[in-house]
């Protein structure tokens, strides 16, 4: 994953800069295109994280095991969290690099906090339809279709409090806390949900 | 007879649904008299606000399309047959739903063209309900994957509950955000009403037809599922038997 998945992530984020070659219009949009750059780079961690488990019929042979598919999905969204957090932390160096962004301590203690909240919804989201699209059998198409509406919400909170952070276009720090609170909700909201459903959209 | 059951002379029609379809005809003709010739014009909008009759039933039906999936896809799931009626239904008006809310933002771009010079905007409630449009898009895709249908159902059910609970999320996002959509005139939270008599009873009747239509539909649809799926499983039983007189000695 670090041979492929990386560099792709690390090219839309170059290709962002061809694309919106203008003064200031970069350092202003950079919270947007890193938490998108993350969510391309998402359905192919999620789709690759799967893999791994229809490949040898690993899934089903958890469930058979007698393993709860409830422990499974959390399993699994927390891998999911870690591989995803790695990659903020990448993404984040880049925009603070090519972006030329400027972060306070205080702005760097609000990012870490909305990254885990934000990743913690995004990996729900991710181990639940990823599960769904390998039990169709060769639909890995149906996983941005599914993905990327469900976690628009994550999107629009992690922008906006990465705003705050970043302080681009003047956005003051104090606005992006109450984001964080909704980006806890969701994530909470996108686990609890996610425990339910898991059993019953992978169940073959 | 009950209205889900089967006639062999026309296969998904029976008395009940040529009755609704009957009535759906004639109560759209008198929508379209009354809305656009009979209710008068909007003291700012003018004859513009006669998109309203269209729009706002469109809109309120879809909401109403997908409590109805999610509903029966609770049917199916908690109910103690499992009758897969209860998903067809569920998949049926989720098509249904999927049509009547395009529709909608459809009418609502072009009425938005109209008054606020523009075909689209950002704001929060147009933003939740494409939204919602391309979640129900997805649970439409996630009943096409196939296999058993037992397993469609089950599928489908999950999704149909997690997306549902996005409707109220759509309804309130006027009262909750700054947004250039009207305001909701009808469901005030201090429950006046702030329309012509007319007019409003053109509305609330365009909703009253609009329901019959999207009720002939479903029925409609869902028994084609219903014969769909019989058909699904009578080419399996043709290929078990014919796999069976490959065996036998002629």
């Amino acid at each position: 994953m670090t041979n492929q998945v990386l560099p792709f992530a690390g090219i839309v984020m170059v290709l962002f800069a061809f694309a919106l070659d203008s003064d200031g219009i970069l350092q202003r949009v950079a919270p947007g295109l890193v938490w998108l750059a993350l969510l391309f780079s998402s359905i192919i961690i999620v789709q690759r994280s799967f893999a791994v488990e229809a490949a040898d019929d690993a899934l089903d042979a958890l469930k058979v095991a007698g393993l709860s598919p409830a422990a499974v999905f959390l399993g699994k969204a927390v891998a999911l969290m870690a591989q995803l957090l790695v990659f903020e932390v990448v993404l984040i160096v880049l925009a603070l690099i090519l972006y030329q962004v400027n972060i306070s301590w205080a702005g760097f203690v609000l990012l870490v906090t909305l990254s885990i909240f934000a990743t913690a919804g995004l990996a729900a989201m991710g181990a639940l339809y990823g599960g769904l699209s390998t039990a169709g059998k060769g639909r890995e198409t149906l996983l941005p279709l599914l993905l990327l509406p469900a976690v628009a919400p994550v999107l629009i909170g992690a922008t906006r409090a990465t705003e705050a952070a970043f302080g681009s276009a003047g956005t003051p720090l104090h606005e992006g806390w109450p984001w964080v609170g909704l980006l806890g909700v969701f994530g909470v909201l996108f686990l609890f949900g996610g425990t339910l459903a898991f059993g019953a959209l992978t169940d073959d | 007879m009950n209205i889900f059951s089967l006639n062999s002379k026309s296969p998904t029609g029976t008395r009940t649904t040529r009755a609704l379809g009957v009535v759906a005809i004639l109560g759209m003709t008198l929508l379209g008299v009354l809305g656009i010739f009979l209710t008068g014009e909007d003291v700012v909008q003018g004859s513009t606000v006669r998109m309203m009759y269209m729009h706002v039933p469109t809109a309120w039906v879809a909401y109403l399309a997908f409590i109805v999936t999610a509903v029966a896809s609770g049917a199916y799931m908690w109910g103690k047959q499992h009758s897969l009626t209860f998903d067809r239904v569920a998949g049926a008006s989720a098509e249904v739903g999927v049509i009547f809310m395009a529709m909608s933002l459809v009418t609502g771009s072009l009425w938005g063209r109209l008054t606020w010079g523009t075909y689209w905007q950002w704001d929060p409630r147009l933003t939740t309900t494409v939204f919602l449009l391309v979640t129900y898009i997805g649970y439409l895709a996630v009943r096409g994957l196939g296999g058993t249908p037992q397993q469609r159902a089950k599928r489908s059910g999950v999704m149909a509950l997690l997306a549902v609970l996005e409707i109220p999320l759509v309804h309130f996002s006027v009262v909750l955000w700054r947004s250039l959509h009207q305001k909701a005139s009808v469901l005030r939270p201090n429950g006046d009403v702030t329309m012509d008599g007319l007019m409003l009873f053109t509305l609330m009747f365009g909703l009253v037809v609009f329901t019959i239509t999207f009720a002939w539909m479903v029925l409609h649809r869902q028994r084609v599922l219903t014969l769909i799926d019989a058909f699904n499983a009578s080419g399996i039983d043709a290929a078990v038997s014919e796999r069976r007189k490959e065996g036998q000695v002629s």
